[in-house]
């Protein structure tokens, strides 16, 4: 599963001296009645143009909030982002005004496709309808016909067989698959610098995943596009990422190429995710790997090391929070472990 | 589609029939039109002969079988008190029922679709209570309070509106917004409600990340999927109110149709009452007709699944 070099674009500079994303400190507070959740506590990120990060961690570890703070759609009225930036071709999106937000980012330079193709299209609207409104929105459209000739286009592009005649089609008469491909022709529309695809494939089955990932590949190769891919089946990411992030209660633990992440996992969290996923042909003596515990409360997290109630290896040195410590040239992990390592 | 739309119209066709032996029996149960037609010391041969002449020795399903094959050819009977067809003194009044309910839904949805959407939009802002405190007032006042209390505020005290009568614009005002009062609170949860089911829906929320203006999410993407119940409740309202609007016509001496029944029952005059009854429930029927096959025009699934 694991992309060989020939098949990765640009896969020599990872991390560019100018990354297209560079998120920094983000904090993500959510105020509920109970107290402050964390959700997102201190997280570094970068993304380089035509890279695909693949941020990976258990519901709860913070990456759909990381992904709602890139695109400043936090729910409300709870979600704040309390600290950090979040740099997109050089503009921080966290200083920039709501109505900017959305009249020039939303859509145009960043995009997103949500979890379930089969709810993320209007049951109401045309196809036709849905896939060019972006334009619209962005003033980009200049005519009827050409709004109608560039949704032909777009649909093409995400390969959906005779685009012209299913334009007038109504989502409800496509299958999971060709909806998720109408989302992504969406989501493309206006050409943005950045995707953000929140477990784009968790509800397709396997074939429809690696025709979804092809369609994600060939959709860079052509534009550059940033990808951030966030699931939490790392046997996904590998299938796609250049470069991986695991995400853990709030903070990133582990990030690196693709490679490294799977030969050399360095941070026990990252060590137990790859245990978990079950291999075919292991035979039924092979059961699979659960990882023992529940995540901590992030209302009032623990201030060592969140993974360590549930750590294998677990140290004395696990009360201080571990800094991320250079385990390769693109290679981190938050984890005294790792501190021999660098 | 065909298919769909014959058996609405033979499920209809149904309904009709058994409405019209339901106004035939209870109609008859209320007690003998020759009583109050004759005067109280009118020998008994005048009575039998009276009775004779109007088919109502007749036994019953025999009197319905005549009455049925009637209305078959548009013949509902004289009417006993007016002298004149029945069928014509009904279809005079339909106009203006028609118009005062077509009004009264006017207003109704009209103040419930924003006030709903509003509330769903803003939702635990002070415009949502507004809305909460506005629904459960509409439901409180019944359309004969609100009606009287309209009379005394503007016609008697601020004599800014007729009181009763049938005329131009200004004698519809307060008969529809006294029709359309109660419906408002019903008509306004149930955009709020089905608002706030889609407003959470993934498409609204891609919507949202993909740059549509909120004016177009709100309006456009998530108001024409939650339009689905509004306008099967919009249905139900406008043949109630076709049916149902006699107490405000009495309240506002409104020519229509309701109050002419009223009138009718009031007198015995069966033909009246049968054929008043009988076309509103043809109203009826043609509504929820109409009802479902706009389901297909607003959610295509329904089209095709139809």
């Amino acid at each position: 599963m694991v992309p060989t070099a020939t098949e990765r674009p640009g896969g020599a500079e990872l991390v560019p001296a100018q990354p297209l994303l560079k998120i920094e400190n983000l904090r993500t507070h959510l105020h509920l009645a109970r107290g402050i959740v964390r959700a997102v506590d201190g997280v570094d990120l970068a993304v380089a143009q035509g890279e695909t990060l693949g941020v990976v961690g258990e519901s709860g570890s913070g990456k759909t909030m990381t992904s709602l703070s890139i695109l400043r759609l936090l729910p409300k009225p709870m979600g704040r982002i309390a600290e950090g930036s979040i740099t997109l071709d050089g503009t921080d999106l966290v200083r920039l005004s709501e109505e900017e937000m959305a009249r020039s980012w939303r859509g145009r330079k960043i995009s997103m496709i949500s979890q379930d193709p089969l709810t993320s299209l209007n049951p109401v609207f045309s196809v036709g309808d849905q896939v060019g409104a972006p334009l619209r929105y962005h003033g980009l459209a200049r005519s009827r016909r050409s709004l109608r000739e560039t949704a032909v286009g777009l649909l093409r592009r995400v390969r959906i067989p005779s685009p012209e005649k299913r334009l007038d089609d109504y989502p409800h008469q496509f299958s999971g698959g060709m909806r998720q491909r109408v989302a992504c022709a969406m989501a493309i529309a206006c050409a943005p610098r950045l995707l953000i695809a929140d477990e784009p494939t968790s509800n397709l089955d396997v074939t429809i995943q690696v025709q979804m990932m092809e369609l994600f590949r060939e959709l860079q190769a052509e534009t550059g596009l940033g990808i951030i891919l966030i699931t939490h089946d790392l046997g996904v990411a590998a299938g796609i990422c250049h470069r991986i992030a695991v995400m853990y209660a709030g903070r990133v633990v582990e990030s690196g190429d693709v490679r490294d992440i799977y030969r050399r996992p360095a941070h026990p969290y990252t060590q137990a995710l790859l245990a978990a996923i079950p291999h075919l042909g292991g035979g039924r003596r092979k059961r699979l790997q659960a990882i023992p515990g529940m995540p901590p409360s992030l209302i009032d997290p623990p201030t060592g090391c969140r993974f360590a109630p549930r750590c294998p290896h677990r140290m004395p040195r696990c009360a201080d929070y571990p800094p991320s410590f250079q385990v390769g040239p693109t290679h981190k992990a938050a984890c005294w472990l790792a501190e021999a390592g660098a | 589609m065909v298919g769909f739309v014959g058996k609405r119209v033979l499920h209809g066709l149904v309904s009709i029939v058994g409405a019209s032996i339901l106004i035939f029996v209870i109609s008859r149960l209320s007690g003998d039109p020759i009583v109050l037609m004759l005067p109280v010391e009118a020998p008994p041969h005048v009575i039998e002969a009276m009775r004779r002449n109007l088919g109502l020795d007749l036994p019953l399903w025999r009197q319905y079988l005549i009455f049925a094959g009637h209305a078959l050819t548009g013949d509902f009977g004289m009417s006993y008190r007016w002298q004149t067809p029945a069928l014509d003194l009904v279809l005079d009044r339909l106009p203006a029922t028609i118009e005062l309910a077509v009004a009264g839904l006017v207003f109704s949805v009209c103040l419930a679709v924003p006030l709903g959407v509003l509330s769903a939009v803003h939702r635990g802002s002070w415009i949502d209570t507004v809305g909460k405190g506005f629904a459960m007032l509409g439901q409180a006042m019944p359309g004969f309070w609100v009606g009287l209390l309209l009379i005394l505020v503007f016609s008697i005290r601020l004599n800014w509106l007729p009181a009763f009568g049938h005329g131009g614009i200004s004698h519809l005002i307060m008969p529809a917004i006294a029709l359309g009062w109660y419906p408002v609170a019903a008509q306004t949860r149930i955009v709020r409600s089905a608002m706030l089911d889609v407003l959470e829906s993934d498409y609204i929320r891609m919507g949202r990340a993909l740059g549509a203006p909120e004016r177009v999410l709100v309006w456009k993407y998530a108001f024409r999927n939650a339009a689905v119940p509004l306008v099967t409740m919009l249905g139900v309202y406008f043949a109630s109110m076709l049916g149902g609007a006699f107490v405000i016509e009495v309240i506002f001496a409104w020519p229509g149709l309701g109050r002419t029944v009223v009138e009718a029952v009031f007198s015995r005059d069966f033909p009246v009452v049968q054929a008043g009854v009988l076309f509103t429930s043809i109203l009826f029927v043609t509504c929820n007709l109409l009802v479902d096959l706009s389901y297909g025009l607003i959610d295509p699934r329904i089209r095709r699944d139809g």
